[in-house]
């Protein structure tokens, strides 16, 4: 049992080991140790087997070899506590005795190894306070390192205690077990103390003082609500006379009103069914309005009758002494009083209703802008238009759609261009561009109705001074703008400020369209250019020609020959192209600013133009490829300069706008509507192909040599 | 003279033709007046004994309506002399007896 107890000792040494080692080793050996006490009784043999073993020892070598005499014999040492290395002649000077004294006691203590221990004591102070702090800190794990604590508790109890059995040390285990949970009890309340708590009542305050707005004080007098007075005196007599009164008054006027019922149904009787339609016309005139428009045209007959008969049969028969000329003579006139003074800036046969025609009026004069009027009139009644619509700004320009003869575009001074619906009895137009709709920026000079696109929407073109040809399509009660071709004279920029490189532009004042190539059409500027354009190309002109030295006031296709187009100019002169060749093919000299020029529908050869002199030519180059066939002065005064001139579709007539506002309409004497002479025994051939050829057979006169040109 | 006759032969139905709401005098604008002669007339037919009480009811009614301080008077003789806002009086008379005079000052 004591080896036991040895053993048990040299473990727990080992037990002190570095803290590190302490865990691992101490709880196999305490196990190891529980199991031999278990053991020690039952399992005697083996343990001896094991301590034979322990028992040899190991010799140093250079121990001393004895015999058995010196090993028995005794050697006596007293062991005294005295330090054989401390000094015993130590003097201190006594200043009592004044002299050197030696010292009685000294010091006889040697440290030869000094430890400084980390073991403390449970119950100490300092063992208290870290078991509370390590419970703290592992709350949750505690039993592994309470055990280590006993462990070590342990064997600071056994080593200080050397001869206590090896049960006290498994009761000193137990214990140590039994003060486990009242240990982990204790650390709760610590726990929660030292939880930082915050203290709820410890706040400071923070405040800033600010300005106070100034106040200022407000007050008005309020005017009473006027009052006034009223005094009456209520009683019976006072009641029933004032009932009295009314009654009286109710009655009288009932009296009044069965009279008048009286009278009128008497009347009524008196005069008939008839007299009730005369009552309800004179507040309504547009009941009789057809009527009162037959009787009006019926009346005009009369008067201008003589005329209708002109017009209708009157052939000049001094035109067959008179060779080749021929003579215009002037029917009917036409003006309106609110149109005078106002130029005739368009006129348009309407398609349809071959009588009827659109004139536009406005001004020419850049300084004397003023009003415009828009006037239908109708060839059956030349004393007063059968449509008019006044405007703000001046008309320009305006074209009646072919397939809605009731749609007139019109284009305006200010840019704008406008829709105005026959059928509609409004005085402004339908549709109108705006400033905001991408109105042009100069006059309109010229719009022209296209075929309905692709969507089956109205659509026109209209070309300005500003360099735009702009599509209108009206789509859904709304004109949507399309920039065509922005006209861009070529090599002229201005340089601007900062090198900006400024595109002039090219004024353009009249364009039309390709009867049968649809995309193809021409352009006539106000730098004398002619630019034929294609739709497809917006910024790119399939060709120019340097055509006139001023203005070109009129371009028009021939409506015969696909090639061949004429044009008119300021500069006194009118040409005729083919547009493959860039020189032209006639050129006429007229002595005045040429205003318009139109062709004729019925001839190919055939075409009037207008100039400022009053003078209106008549041109057939199939009797005459260098003068006119008749060369007319065709206005009242002398001053009154034509601006327009149109073919009517069907009868030999034209109409001619002057500058005061009045429209003329003159008749082609025979000469000038002559037809291809009958050779004797072939039929008369008509047709276009007929015309083509008559045209073709010109140009090919001075196609060839071109010196040979016309003049 | 004729129709005075005629007014006394029908003595008894005088108070049949008299009934209607006559206006004697107002300066109210036309809806305010239709409204207000149409409040007195219930207030009178649903009070017929006591004029007091449609007074109160007149008088409430139209503080309601048109604002307060409203006065009434309703009686079969009495003078007054009073001052009013103006476009706010209307003295009327109902029922061939009765006179109201309705009017608002503050």
């Amino acid at each position: 049992m004591p080896a036991k107890v040895r053993d048990k000792r040299l473990q727990s040494h080992s037990d002190q080991l570095p803290s590190g080692g302490k865990l691992q080793q101490s709880k196999p050996t305490r196990s190891l140790s529980r199991k031999r006490d278990e053991d020690a009784s039952t399992e005697v043999g083996e343990g001896q087997d094991e301590w034979a073993q322990a028992k040899t020892l190991i010799k140093p070598p250079d121990q001393l070899e004895l015999t058995e005499a010196e090993l028995k014999e005794e050697i006596t040492r007293i062991l005294t506590a005295n330090n054989p290395h401390a000094p015993q002649n130590i003097v201190r000077y006594s200043f009592k005795e004044r002299t050197y004294k030696p010292i009685s006691s000294v010091d006889q203590m040697a440290i030869h190894f000094s430890l400084d221990g980390n073991l403390l004591s449970l119950d100490s102070d300092e063992g208290r306070r870290q078991s509370a702090r390590r419970a703290t800190t592992t709350e949750l794990a505690p039993v592994g390192s309470s055990v280590v604590e006993t462990e070590e508790i342990e064997a600071i109890e056994e080593s200080s205690k050397e001869d206590l059995l090896a049960a006290g040390a498994e009761e000193a285990a137990e214990a140590a077990e039994t003060i486990e949970p009242v240990e982990a009890e204790e650390p709760s309340p610590q726990s929660a103390k030292e939880q930082k708590l915050t203290n709820q009542f410890n706040f400071c305050e923070r405040a800033s003082q600010t300005f106070n707005n100034p106040l200022r004080e407000r007050a008005c007098q309020m005017e009473p609500p006027p009052r006034a007075n009223f005094s009456a005196t209520a009683n019976q007599w006072e009641i029933y006379d004032a009932y009295v009164e009314e009654l009286q008054k109710l009655e009288k006027s009932k009296e009044k009103e069965k009279q008048r019922a009286l009278v009128t149904k008497k009347e009524d009787k008196r005069r008939g069914g008839k007299l009730t339609s005369l009552e309800s016309q004179s507040d309504d005139v547009t009941k009789v309005t057809k009527a009162a428009k037959i009787m009006e045209r019926m009346v005009n007959q009369n008067t201008f009758d003589d005329i209708a008969q002109d017009f209708k049969y009157f052939e000049d028969a001094s035109d067959e002494y008179r060779d080749q000329l021929g003579t215009l003579l002037p029917l009917w006139k036409f003006q309106y009083d609110k149109a005078k003074r106002l130029a005739v800036t368009a006129i348009c046969w309407n398609p349809k209703y071959k009588d009827l025609f659109a004139v536009g009026h406005g001004s020419y004069d850049f300084m004397k802008q003023s009003r415009g009027m828009l006037l239908l009139y109708s060839m059956k009644n030349p004393s007063f238009p059968e449509y008019t619509f006044s405007s703000e700004s001046g008309i320009m320009c305006l074209d009646i759609h072919n397939d809605y003869p009731y749609l007139l575009a019109v284009g305006f001074y200010d840019g704008n261009v406008a829709i105005y619906n026959l059928k509609k009895p409004h005085s402004q137009p339908s549709y109108k561009s705006s400033a905001k709709a991408g109105k042009h920026t100069d006059p309109v000079w010229q719009v022209k109705w296209q075929k309905d696109d692709m969507d089956n929407n109205l659509n026109f073109f209209s070309i300005s001074s500003d360099g735009r040809i702009v599509s209108w399509t009206l789509v859904k009660n709304e004109l949507v703008h399309t920039d065509v071709i922005k006209l861009v004279v070529e090599g002229a920029t201005i340089e601007g400020p900062e090198g900006l490189q400024l595109h002039t532009v090219g004024c353009g004042t009249s364009f039309d369209f390709h009867k049968k190539i649809d995309y193809l059409f021409l352009v006539g500027t106000e730098e004398g250019k002619i630019y034929k354009c294609s739709k497809a190309y917006s910024s790119q002109f399939l060709d120019v020609f340097d055509a006139h030295h001023m203005a070109v006031d009129a371009v028009n296709w021939n409506p015969f020959h696909m090639k061949v187009f004429i044009s008119c100019s300021s500069d006194w002169t009118v040409k005729i192209w083919d547009h493959t060749i860039k020189t032209p093919m006639f050129i006429y000299d007229l002595n005045s600013a040429v205003g318009d020029v139109a062709w004729a529908p019925f001839s190919s050869t055939t075409f009037a133009a207008v100039t400022t002199d009053g003078k209106a030519h008549v041109f057939d180059l199939s009797i005459n490829k260098y003068e006119a066939i008749c060369s007319q002065p065709v206005v009242a005064k002398k001053k009154n300069k034509i601006t327009h001139v149109q073919f009517n579709p069907v009868y030999p007539v034209i109409i001619i706008g002057d500058d005061r506002g009045h429209v003329t309409s003159l008749k082609l004497s025979p000469n000038l509507r002559k037809m291809p002479k009958e050779k004797k025994g072939q039929e008369v051939q008509k047709g276009p192909e007929v015309e083509i050829a008559k045209l073709d057979k010109l140009l090919n006169l001075v196609r060839e040599p071109d010196s040979k040109q016309a003049k | 003279m004729a129709d005075t006759g005629e007014g006394k032969k029908e003595e008894a139905d005088y108070k049949r033709l008299h009934s209607f709401p006559l206006i004697r005098h107002t300066d109210m604008p036309e809806e305010m007046r239709v409204e207000a002669m149409e409040l007195c007339v219930t207030a009178c037919e649903k009070y017929a004994t006591n004029n007091e009480s449609a007074a109160k009811m007149i008088k409430e009614t139209m503080d309601k309506k048109f604002g307060s301080s409203w006065h009434v008077v309703i009686g079969e003789g009495f003078g007054f002399e009073i001052t009013h806002e103006v476009k706010n009086l209307l003295y009327m008379f109902f029922g061939g007896s009765l006179a109201v005079c309705v009017w608002k000052c503050s």
